[in-house]
């Protein structure tokens, strides 16, 4: 059996997968990666179904040794990445030997990694996943110093010949996504709807997996008084009651109050997941 | 009855009910066939999510199963016997709760007990069921600063609702009891007690 011995967790160091779709009704939201199509590129890379469970780490500053001979692919963010400190190509599956020690650094462009190791993260699953969800306190616990953390048995597929032409690093500038209306558009006022699209947006600091809170102008509404609560999906742009839109993302409460003025498109989510703070965000009709 | 279909982006639609009573019979009506492809049903106070996996069922096609689906009236006779949950009613607020609907605690929790409840939907926690009954006749207001802790096992009150706190929490529902009862078990098959649709009765027992 290899393992990977984690020595420095970094800023968040997370056991995700796919997540636990289908127990909405219970309370339970999906979780999993936030960055879902980086998680199953890494896995792709070294030969594991899209699903197994990877590390997910924010920022960087992330070191853990090998036990046994393992190969591994990081994707999403952007950083200095070495192994036995020497740097390694990114979106490439790379053989680690025996021993072997890996630093992520601190990421440039995105901010949070992917990190697929060939078989997977075997740790246990809870309702159907290897997911940690940070508001339900559900599923493995977050990666602490000293963690070791199992690797499952190699699957079938040997590991692909593939170029690293496969990804491209997270954009450094502004980031347009694609929005769909939502359920409560008309609680908004037609100014309020329009500046959505007109406003160059900012993340702001307030940003995990539960959600994603955008700095600009106030959205108003036309419709005063309370919503029942009912259930959100993911990008889902709720606006509290001082009008800031709030992204919720994959680790939210299944069900809110606040109305839902538009939802970000799926193909739009993986780019949510890695906007750093303070970075410009646009939105334009899907 | 009406529904409204709202959007709710590229692999989900809501749909908005008149009440609360339309959301429940629509729920059953949707639970009892469900098309390939469906991925979520979750119902809330006057909602039904329907999330779907835009690669098995298409949106258009989701809306139309959604659109054709006659609900009939709440059958509460069909589906498993109600679960009896065990409460011990000597809550922290069960006096002054029973003061402020006028009624003695005791006729409170004779009310509360003799009630066939059943799991409109699940709030703001895993676990958490919002409680309804046609033999509920009290509104609670809730309390005017919500505790910081309510302990695993709370019986409680708020609006028109009865539920029971699965997990340790903070919370601003009136609490009048508490049971030994496990709500909440993420290794079971079934791992909410409280899992919408289902039938509930409270039985009062003495404290051991």
């Amino acid at each position: 059996m290899s393992r990977l011995h984690v020595e420095q967790p970094g800023a968040l160091a997370l056991v995700e997968d796919l997540g636990r779709p289908g127990l909405a009704h219970l309370g339970v939201a999906a979780s999993g990666a936030l960055d879902r199509g980086a998680l199953s590129l890494a896995n792709r890379l070294v030969g594991n179904p899209d699903d197994a469970a990877g590390l997910e780490l924010l920022v960087g500053g992330f070191r853990a040794r090998f036990e046994g001979e393992v190969w591994f692919a990081i994707a999403g963010a952007l950083g200095g990445t070495r192994l036995d400190g020497r740097a390694i190509a990114p979106y490439t599956a790379v053989r680690a030997p025996d021993g072997a020690v890996l630093e992520v650094g601190t990421a440039e462009r995105g901010i949070r990694y992917l990190l697929a190791v060939r078989g997977g993260l075997d740790v246990p699953a809870v309702l159907g996943s290897r997911s940690r969800d940070t508001l339900a306190a559900l599923g493995p616990d977050p990666v602490g110093p000293g963690s070791v953390l199992e690797i499952g048995a190699e699957p079938e597929a040997s590991v692909p010949v593939v170029g690293n032409d496969v990804a491209f690093p997270p954009p450094q500038g502004a980031v347009t996504l694609a929005l769909h209306a939502g359920p409560r558009a008309d609680w908004f006022t037609d100014a309020s709807r329009a500046a959505l699209f007109e406003t160059e947006w900012a993340l702001s600091e307030q940003a995990d997996r539960i959600g994603a809170r955008l700095v600009g102008p106030a959205l108003d509404r036309i419709r005063p008084g309370e919503l029942p609560s009912e259930a959100t999906v993911p990008g889902s742009i709720q606006v509290a009651g001082d009008g800031q839109p709030t992204i919720l993302l994959a680790d939210r409460p299944v069900t809110g109050g606040y109305p839902v003025i538009a939802i970000v498109a799926r193909a739009s989510l993986d780019a949510v997941a890695q906007l750093r703070p303070g970075q410009a965000v646009r939105f334009r009709h899907a | 009855m009406s529904r409204r279909l709202l959007p709710s982006g590229d692999a989900a639609l809501l749909v908005e009910c008149d009440s609360l009573d339309e959301v429940l019979a629509l729920h059953d009506a949707l639970a009892a066939d469900p098309p390939q492809g469906l991925v979520e049903l979750v119902p809330a106070a006057r909602t039904i999510l329907v999330a779907i996996d835009p690669g098995r069922l298409p949106l258009e096609s989701a809306a139309t199963w959604v659109r054709r689906i006659t609900a009939g009236a709440v059958v509460d006779a069909v589906g498993p016997a109600p679960a009896t949950i065990p409460v011990v009613y000597d809550g922290d607020d069960l006096a002054e709760t029973a003061a402020t609907l006028a009624v003695s605690p005791e006729a409170l929790v004779a009310r509360h007990s003799a009630a066939e409840w059943r799991v409109a939907f699940i709030g703001f926690a895993p676990g958490f069921g919002y409680l309804v009954s046609d033999d509920w006749p009290f509104e609670v207001p809730r309390l005017d600063a919500p505790r910081t802790r309510v302990p695993a096992g709370a019986v409680a009150l708020a609006g028109a609702f009865g539920g029971v706190y699965p997990r340790p929490s903070p919370g601003g529902w009136r609490l009048i009891g508490r049971t030994d009862a496990t709500l909440w078990s993420p290794s079971a098959d079934e791992p909410a007690l409280l899992a919408p649709g289902r039938r509930i009765r409270f039985e009062a027992v003495d404290a051991s």
